[in-house]
C-alpha cells in the first residue's frame, strides 16, 4: 500500500519535471523570434549612434562604426548580438554614453522589481478579500458595490488615476482625524515608504480590480460545492467556512493570472515613474524611446518579455502543483 | 374562396409565408440590448460625444490651435474660487490651458482624435484578426500549430512595448500610430475566430457547400466569417476602448499625437504637469475619457449578454 502510493507520487514528480523541461525548451524558441524580431526593427529603424549630430569626419565615423560593429553586414552583426545576448550582454546605449543597456536596466531593476512586488502583493490581499466579501454576499448592496468598483478600478487608466491621487493626497492634502495623510509625489528617497505609497497604490488599482473580480467568480463556484454545503452542514461559522474550505480552491484561478498581473504591472510602472520621478526601469524606458535609444529599447524589450514568460511557466507549474486535478498531457 | 389544390396550393403557401415575419438571431438580440438599460444610456452618450465632437467645433469661436496670450491658464467663469485665478471672460467654457488656448474645443478636438484612433485601429485588428483567425482554423494542422504558435509568441511581450517601439521607428506618423494599434490588438481576435471557425467547420452547411465545389477562399469569406460575427462583435466594442486606451497611454508619455493636434492623453498630460495651478485642465478630457470608457465597457456587457446563448 504504502510502496505502491510512493511509486505513483514519484511518477507524478517524473512527469512533472518532464512537463517543466518541455516548458523551459518551448520558451527558447519564443525568445528568439522575439529576439530576432527585434534585431531586425532595431535594423529596419532610421538613424544610429552617431546621427543628429555634426559632420563626422570620414575616418571618426568609420571609427565609431567600427566601435558598434557597424561596419559589418546585417547577418553577421546579428550573430554577434546573438552571441552577446547568451552571456547576458544587451549591447552598449546608443545615447546613455559610456553605459551598456545591462547596466542601465540593473541601475533601474531595484525600484522597479521592489515596485512591482510590492503593488501586486497588495493587489492580491486586497482584491482577495474585497471578491470574498462580494461572493459571501452575493446580488447584494455590498456585492453591486465591489463589483461596480472593480469597473472603475479596470476603466479608469493609470495615467489619470495618478494625477488624481496626487492632487488630493500631495496636493491638497488630506487630514483625517488631525492625521496628517499628505504624501510625498515625487522622487524615490532611497526607497522610504512613505515615497512608495502613492505609486504603489495607483499601480496595484486595476489588479486590485481583476483580482477581486475573478476571486468573486470562482468564490460564488466554489460556495455551491458540496464539500462546502458539507461544512455548513456541520455548523461551521461562514468565517471558517471560508477560511478552511472555500478559500484555497478559490483562489487558485489567480495563480494563472499571475503572468498578465506582471505585464500590466509593467506597462503600467511606464506612467507611474515617469509621473513619480522615479528612477526605474520604466523611465530608461520612455527615456530611450524619445531619445530613439534603439539599443536600450530593444533590451528592455528583451527582458520584459523574457520576465514574463518565466513568470507564465511558473504559474503553470504553481497551478500544477496546488491542484493535484491537473495531469501533464501529453 | 375555394382552396387550391397542386401546384397552386404550395403557390399560395409560399406566398402567405413571405409575409409572415420570423424572429432572427438578430432580432431576438436587438430585444435584450434594448432591454438593457445600461448599455442603451451608454449607447445614447457615445453618440452625444460623438456628434459633439464631430460638429462641436464648428459652433465655437475658436480653433485648437489659436493661443490668446492675455487669458493663459484661466478658470471657466463658473468654476469656484475663480476669484484667486482670472476671469477668462466668459466665453472660455472649460477655461484655457497654459497656452492661452480654448479648453472646451481641444477637448473636442481630443475627441475626433481618441474616436477616430478607436474606430480605424479596431478596423485594422479587426481584418487582420478574422482574416488570420479563420484562416488558421480552417486549414488546422501544421498551419494552424504554426499560425497559432506566432500568436503565442506576440501575446507574451506586453503590447504596448511593441506599439512604443513602432512609434519609436516609424517616427511618431499620425497615421502610422493608428494601425500599430491596430497591428497589435488583432491577437485575442484571432484566437477567438479560431475557435469558432474550428467548430463551425464541422458543421453540415460547410460540407454541403464542398460537396457543391465551392473553393477554401469562398468557404472563409462566405460561410465562416459571416457566422463568427456574433463573438467578434462584443470583442470589437471592447477593442475601441482599449485603442483609445493605448493612444492616449502613448500620447502621455510623449510619444503619440504631437502638438498643436491634441488628443485626450496628450491634454491629460498636460493637465497633469498644472494641476496645482489648473485643475480643470486635468479634469475635464479626464472626466470625457473615462465617461467614454465606461460607455464602451457597458455597452460591451449588454451586448454579451444579448448575443450569449447560454443567457436564453
Amino acid at each position: 500500500m504504502v510502496a505502491t502510493r510512493h511509486s505513483a507520487l514519484g511518477a507524478g514528480k517524473t512527469a512533472m519535471f518532464s512537463y517543466a523541461f518541455r516548458r523551459l525548451l518551448g520558451a527558447v524558441p519564443t525568445l528568439f523570434i522575439i529576439v530576432t524580431l527585434s534585431f531586425f526593427m532595431m535594423r529596419l529603424a532610421p538613424g544610429g549612434p552617431f546621427d543628429s549630430q555634426r559632420q563626422l569626419p570620414p575616418e571618426i565615423r568609420h571609427n565609431i562604426e567600427a566601435a558598434y560593429d557597424l561596419d559589418k553586414p546585417v547577418w553577421r552583426q546579428y550573430f554577434i548580438y546573438l552571441g552577446k545576448l547568451t552571456r547576458g550582454d544587451l549591447g552598449p546605449s546608443y545615447k546613455t554614453k559610456d553605459f551598456t543597456v545591462t547596466e542601465l536596466i540593473a541601475d533601474g531593476l531595484p525600484v522597479t522589481t521592489k515596485l512591482g512586488i510590492s503593488s501586486i502583493v497588495l493587489a492580491v490581499l486586497i482584491g482577495v478579500v474585497l471578491g470574498t466579501s462580494a461572493a459571501l454576499r452575493q446580488n447584494r448592496i455590498a456585492d453591486y458595490g465591489v463589483m461596480s468598483g472593480a469597473m472603475v478600478g479596470i476603466t479608469i487608466p493609470t495615467f489619470v488615476m495618478a494625477p488624481i491621487l496626487t492632487l488630493i493626497f500631495g496636493v491638497y492634502g488630506v487630514s483625517l482625524f488631525g492625521m496628517d495623510l499628505s504624501l510625498p509625489v515625487s522622487g524615490w528617497n532611497g526607497g522610504a515608504w512613505r515615497n512608495m505609497v502613492l505609486p504603489v497604490i495607483v499601480l496595484a488599482l486595476p489588479q486590485i480590480a481583476y483580482v477581486a473580480r475573478l476571486t468573486r467568480g470562482s468564490m460564488v463556484e466554489v460556495l455551491h460545492s458540496n464539500y462546502v454545503r458539507t461544512a455548513r452542514a456541520k455548523g461551521l461559522s461562514s468565517v471558517m467556512i471560508v477560511w478552511r474550505h472555500a478559500l484555497r480552491a478559490a483562489i487558485l484561478p489567480l495563480i494563472s493570472y499571475l503572468g498578465p498581473a506582471v505585464a500590466g504591472v509593467l506597462t503600467g510602472s511606464l506612467v507611474v515613474e515617469q509621473l513619480f520621478g522615479l528612477p526605474g526601469i520604466g523611465r530608461y524606458f520612455v527615456q530611450g524611446a524619445l531619445n530613439r535609444d534603439y539599443t536600450l529599447v530593444m533590451g528592455v524589450l528583451i527582458y520584459y518579455a523574457a520576465i514574463v514568460i518565466l513568470l507564465n511557466l511558473v504559474a503553470d507549474l504553481l497551478y500544477a502543483v496546488l491542484d493535484p486535478r491537473v495531469r501533464y498531457a501529453r | 374562396m375555394s382552396v387550391p389544390f397542386g401546384q397552386d396550393r404550395i403557390a399560395d403557401v409560399m406566398a402567405r409565408a413571405v409575409d409572415v415575419k420570423g424572429r432572427s438571431l438578430w432580432d431576438d438580440a436587438l430585444r435584450r440590448l434594448v432591454r438593457n438599460r445600461a448599455a442603451v444610456v451608454s449607447i445614447v452618450i457615445l453618440l452625444l460625444i460623438a456628434l459633439a465632437a464631430v460638429f462641436g467645433p464648428l459652433f465655437l469661436a475658436y480653433d485648437y490651435s489659436y493661443q490668446n496670450y492675455d487669458i493663459v491658464s484661466c478658470a471657466p467663469d463658473w468654476w469656484p474660487d475663480k476669484a484667486v485665478l482670472c476671469s477668462a471672460g466668459g466665453s472660455h467654457w472649460f477655461g484655457t490651458d497654459s497656452l492661452g488656448r480654448d479648453l472646451l474645443v481641444r477637448t473636442l478636438y481630443g475627441a475626433r482624435v481618441s474616436l477616430a484612433v478607436g474606430l480605424i485601429a479596431t478596423v485594422v485588428s479587426l481584418v487582420i484578426g478574422v482574416s488570420y483567425g479563420a484562416t488558421a482554423g480552417f486549414l488546422g494542422g501544421r498551419v494552424d500549430e504554426l499560425m497559432m504558435r506566432f500568436v503565442d509568441v506576440l501575446y507574451s511581450i506586453p503590447y504596448i512595448f511593441l506599439v512604443i517601439i513602432l512609434m519609436v521607428i516609424f517616427d511618431r506618423n499620425f497615421f502610422l500610430l493608428f494601425v500599430a494599434i491596430g497591428a497589435v490588438e488583432w491577437l485575442t481576435m484571432a484566437r477567438i475566430v479560431r475557435g469558432q471557425t474550428l467548430s463551425l467547420k464541422q458543421k453540415e452547411f460547410v460540407e454541403a457547400a464542398r460537396a457543391g465545389g465551392v473553393g477554401n477562399f469562398s468557404i472563409i469569406t462566405r460561410h465562416i466569417i459571416p457566422n463568427v460575427f456574433g463573438p467578434v462583435i462584443v470583442y470589437v466594442t471592447l477593442t475601441v476602448p482599449a485603442s483609445i486606451l493605448a493612444e492616449s497611454f502613448l500620447s502621455f508619455l510623449g510619444l503619440g499625437i504631437q502638438e498643436p493636434l491634441t488628443s485626450w492623453g496628450v491634454l491629460i498630460k498636460d493637465g497633469a504637469d498644472q494641476m496645482e495651478t489648473a485643475p480643470w485642465m486635468l479634469l475635464f478630457p479626464a472626466t470625457f475619457m473615462a465617461i467614454t470608457l465606461f460607455c464602451f465597457n457597458f455597452i460591451g456587457d449588454g451586448l454579451r449578454d444579448a448575443l450569449d446563448p447560454q443567457d436564453r
